[in-house]
C-alpha cells in the first residue's frame, strides 16, 4: 500500500460487531494517478461498511506495475488528470484481459469519471484522434470544449443516487448499452439524452463524484452484496445505522428537485 | 491620467459609498470601476516606483501577503495592498478606491497584491507584475479550475510574464519548474524548508500528484531563505545562505504553514529591498503580525479563546488539523458549498479526520452539515449534533461550551458569515477594516 493513500488503520477496530463472516478483497485501481475529487472515499466507504456488516475487508491498492492480487471480489476506479491517465495507460493495457474476464464473470466494479471513460470503447479527442479503451462498457467519449459541472440526481436500479459531476468528455452509449441511471437533475453522459453512466453485468461506470458511495449507501451495499456472495457464498448484512447518510442524501434531493 | 480612468474612479467611489451605506460586500465598487475603464489598474499601479508584487498560489496567500506588507512597511516603504483577501482584480480595485486621489495618484512606493490563480492572469493582462511570489499548487475548488495541472499552468504563465524578479518554492515541483520559463534577466529567489525538517513536507502537500522528484533541485544561493523551526516548534529562524538569519522569532499565528509563509515573505522582502534589508527589522515586523480574519484568528469570547480556522481544500484542512487538532478545544465544523467555497464537497474525503477522533466534534453546520457528519462517521469521529443553520449552530456551540476553549473550522462563506456574527457580538473589527 502506498503511504499517502492509506485507509485509517483502525476502521476495522471501530466496528462493534465481530468480523466473522469472511474476507472480501477490494482492488482500488491507481489510487495515486486516478483518484481526485475524493474517489478514495468510495474505497473507504466500502471497507468500513464491510466491517460494519461483520466482514473483513482486504484493500489492495493497484499501482502501475503492481502484481495483480490472487483474490478480487470488487474493483474500484476514479477520476484523474490528463497527466494521470497518460501514466496508467500502459499498465491498464497489461491488466486489460484480466479485467475483461472478471467483468464478464460478474465481478462488481465501480468506475468513476476518467476510469469510466477508459472502460469504454474509445475516447475521441477534440482534435479527432481515437484512443481505444478497454471495451468493457459500450460507450464512446468525445472531448468537449465545454465542461459539464454541477450537482446531480439520478434514478437507478439501486434507487435514487445523488452526486456531483465535473467532466469535459461527452459520452454516448452504444446500441443496447444500459445506462447506470436516468438524469433528474444535471447533465449526465452528454447533456442531451437524459442518460447517466453505463452498466454491463455488475460493472457500473458513472461521472458521479461526491464521492458517490457514502451518500448513497444502498448503492454501496448493492455492490457489496454481489462481492460478498462471490467471496463467501452468502450475504448476511448487519443492521447498519444509516440515519446520517439518509439525511445527507435526502437534503440534496430536496434541495435540487424542490 | 486618461479621462476615462478619472470617470471610472469617480463611478467606483460612488458605488463604494452606496455599498458602505448598505453594509455590502467589497467587490462591487471594483467591478463598477473596471467596467468603466478596463485599464484602470495599468493607469494607477503601472507607475509605482518600486513596482508591483503579485502573491499567488493555492494556500497561504492572505497570510503571506500580510506578512510581506508588514516587513516592507517596517523598512519604511509605503505599500498599497488588498488587505481584505478579496483576491480578484475587482477586489484590488475596490481596495484602491479608498486610497487614491481622483486624478489617479496612489500614495505608495510599491503594490503588494494577493491574487487568486485565475485572476492573476487577468491582472497581468492589465499590468505586468515586476515581481511574483509563487507559493504552492494544491487541489482547490476543482469545479472552478478543473485540474491541478491547469492551476500549475496558470502560475507558470504568471511567472513567464513577471518582469524583474520571482521567488519560488523550492519544495513544490509545480512551482520550482517555473524557473524554466522566466524571461531573460529575471532574478530568481528560492524559499523552502531546511532539509532537517523535510520529512514534514508530505503533510503540507499532496504527494500523490507530484510524480517525479526533481533531480535537479536548484542550488540555493546567498539570499535564498530556508525555514528552520526551533526544537519545540514554537519559534523559527529564516536561514539565508549568507548567514544573515532572520530570527529566532515567534509568530502570532500557529503552525508549520504559517512558518513557511513567513519564510516566503521574508525571502521576497529581501529580494525587493536588497541592501536596505535589515534582518532585525524583518523579525520584529513578523512578530507583530496578527493572523488575518478567520485564518487561525483568536477571538476573545468572554474570557475564553475561540479560534476561527478557514479550510478550503484537502491540503489546507490537513495542515489545519495537524496544527490545531491535537490541542484540546470543543470543535465545530461548518461546511458550505456556495461558489466561493467550491460546490463539490468530495474533497472532504481526501482529508483524514483521525486527529479529531479522541475528543469528537461537538457540532457540524452549514449547508452540507449532514455530509460533514457523514464524513466524520467514516473516520470514527463522534458528532454531538448537526445544525445546518449557522446562526443557530453558533449560538448553541457557544452556549454549550461557555468558558471553554473553542475552535471552528469553516469554509470561506461560512467563515465570512460567522465572522460577521462574532464581530457584532464581541465588538471586533469588521471585514475590510482588518487592522495591520
Amino acid at each position: 500500500m502506498s503511504s499517502d493513500q492509506q485507509l485509517p488503520g483502525d476502521v476495522a477496530a471501530l466496528a462493534e460487531v465481530p468480523a466473522d463472516k469472511g474476507e472480501v478483497h477490494l482492488v482500488h485501481l491507481y489510487p495515486r494517478e486516478m483518484s481526485i475529487y475524493g474517489d478514495l472515499g468510495n474505497t473507504r466507504c466500502l471497507a468500513a461498511r464491510l466491517r460494519w456488516h461483520g466482514y473483513s475487508p482486504v484493500v489492495h491498492d493497484h499501482h502501475p506495475g503492481s502484481p495483480w492480487p490472487d483474490q478480487v471480489h470488487l474493483v474500484l476506479g476514479g477520476g484523474g488528470q490528463d497527466s494521470g491517465q497518460a501514466r496508467v495507460q500502459e499498465d491498464l493495457a497489461r491488466i486489460a484481459d484480466r479485467l475483461r474476464e472478471l467483468a464478464a464473470d460478474g465481478v462488481p466494479m465501480l468506475m468513476i469519471c476518467g476510469m469510466y471513460q477508459l472502460f469504454g470503447e474509445a475516447f475521441v479527442t477534440v482534435e479527432g484522434a481515437r484512443l481505444p479503451g478497454l471495451g468493457i462498457l459500450d460507450v464512446t467519449t468525445r472531448g468537449n470544449e465545454k465542461r459539464m459541472i454541477g450537482p446531480v440526481v439520478l434514478d437507478t436500479d439501486f434507487g435514487p443516487v445523488v452526486g456531483y459531476e465535473n467532466h469535459s468528455g461527452s459520452t454516448v452509449l452504444g446500441e443496447g448499452q444500459q445506462p447506470f441511471g436516468r438524469v433528474r437533475q444535471g447533465h449526465g453522459n452528454n447533456g442531451s439524452d437524459g442518460t447517466e453512466g453505463a452498466r454491463t453485468h455488475n460493472v457500473v461506470g458513472s461521472y458521479l463524484h461526491g464521492p458517490v458511495l457514502p451518500a448513497n449507501p444502498w448503492l454501496a451495499d448493492g455492490l457489496l452484496e454481489i462481492a460478498a456472495r462471490r467471496a463467501t457464498g452468502t450475504w448476511a448484512p448487519a443492521d447498519v445505522d444509516d440515519t446520517v447518510a439518509r439525511e445527507a442524501h435526502e437534503r440534496q434531493v430536496r434541495r435540487l428537485l424542490g | 491620467m486618461p479621462l476615462r480612468t478619472t470617470a471610472a474612479l469617480a463611478a467606483g467611489r460612488l458605488a463604494r459609498l452606496a455599498t458602505r451605506l448598505r453594509g455590502g460586500g467589497s467587490a462591487l465598487p471594483g467591478l463598477v470601476t473596471e467596467k468603466v475603464d478596463p485599464a484602470v489598474l495599468r493607469h494607477t499601479l503601472g507607475s509605482l516606483p518600486e513596482g508591483v508584487v503579485v502573491v499567488s498560489g493555492t494556500n497561504g496567500k492572505t497570510t503571506t501577503t500580510k506578512m510581506l506588507v508588514a516587513v516592507l512597511r517596517a523598512h519604511g516603504l509605503r505599500v498599497f495592498t488588498n488587505p481584505t483577501g478579496s483576491n480578484f482584480t475587482r477586489g484590488v480595485i475596490s481596495s484602491m478606491l479608498g486610497e487614491i486621489s481622483l486624478r489617479g495618484r496612489l500614495d505608495a512606493d510599491i503594490a503588494v497584491v494577493e491574487l487568486d490563480e485565475a485572476h492573476a492572469i487577468h491582472f497581468a493582462d492589465q499590468v505586468l507584475p515586476t515581481h511574483a511570489l509563487l507559493l504552492n499548487v494544491a487541489r482547490d475548488q476543482l469545479d472552478r479550475f478543473a485540474e491541478i495541472d491547469h492551476t500549475a499552468r496558470l502560475l507558470t504563465t504568471l511567472g513567464e510574464r513577471t518582469t524583474a524578479g520571482v521567488v519560488l518554492n523550492v519544495d513544490d515541483s509545480f512551482i520550482s519548474r517555473v524557473r524554466d520559463v522566466l524571461g531573460e534577466g529575471v532574478r530568481v529567489g528560492w524559499f523552502g524548508v531546511d532539509p532537517s525538517i523535510a520529512d514534514r513536507l508530505p503533510e503540507l502537500q499532496e504527494a500523490d500528484v507530484r510524480f517525479e522528484d526533481p533531480a535537479d533541485r536548484p542550488q540555493l544561493g546567498a539570499t535564498d531563505g530556508l525555514l528552520l523551526p526551533s526544537e519545540d516548534g514554537r519559534s523559527l529562524t529564516v536561514r539565508f545562505g549568507d548567514g544573515r538569519d532572520v530570527g529566532p522569532l515567534t509568530l502570532r499565528q500557529r503552525g508549520l504553514a504559517a512558518m513557511i509563509n513567513a519564510t516566503a515573505a521574508t525571502t521576497t522582502a529581501r529580494q525587493l529591498l536588497d541592501d536596505r534589508f535589515d534582518p532585525r527589522v524583518a523579525a520584529e515586523a513578523l512578530e507583530s503580525v496578527n493572523p488575518p480574519f478567520g485564518r487561525g484568528e483568536v477571538i476573545d469570547v468572554d474570557g475564553a479563546p475561540l479560534e476561527l480556522v478557514l479550510v478550503k481544500n484537502p491540503a489546507g484542512f490537513t495542515v489545519a488539523l495537524g496544527t490545531y487538532g491535537g490541542e484540546p478545544a470543543a470543535t465545530m465544523i461548518a461546511i458550505n458549498d456556495n461558489y466561493a467555497d467550491g460546490r463539490d464537497v468530495s474533497w472532504l474525503y481526501d482529508v483524514s479526520f483521525e486527529p479529531l477522533r479522541e475528543r469528537g466534534v461537538a457540532l457540524t453546520s452549514g449547508v452540507r452539515a449532514w455530509d460533514m457528519a457523514l464524513r466524520l462517521r467514516y473516520d470514527g469521529v463522534d458528532v454531538g449534533a448537526v445544525e445546518t443553520d449557522l446562526d443557530a449552530a453558533l449560538d448553541r456551540f457557544l452556549r454549550e461550551h461557555e468558558g471553554e476553549p473553542t475552535r471552528i473550522f469553516c469554509t470561506y462563506t461560512a467563515m465570512m458569515h460567522l465572522r460577521r456574527r462574532l464581530a457584532d457580538r464581541f465588538g471586533l473589527a469588521r471585514f475590510g477594516e482588518d487592522p495591520a
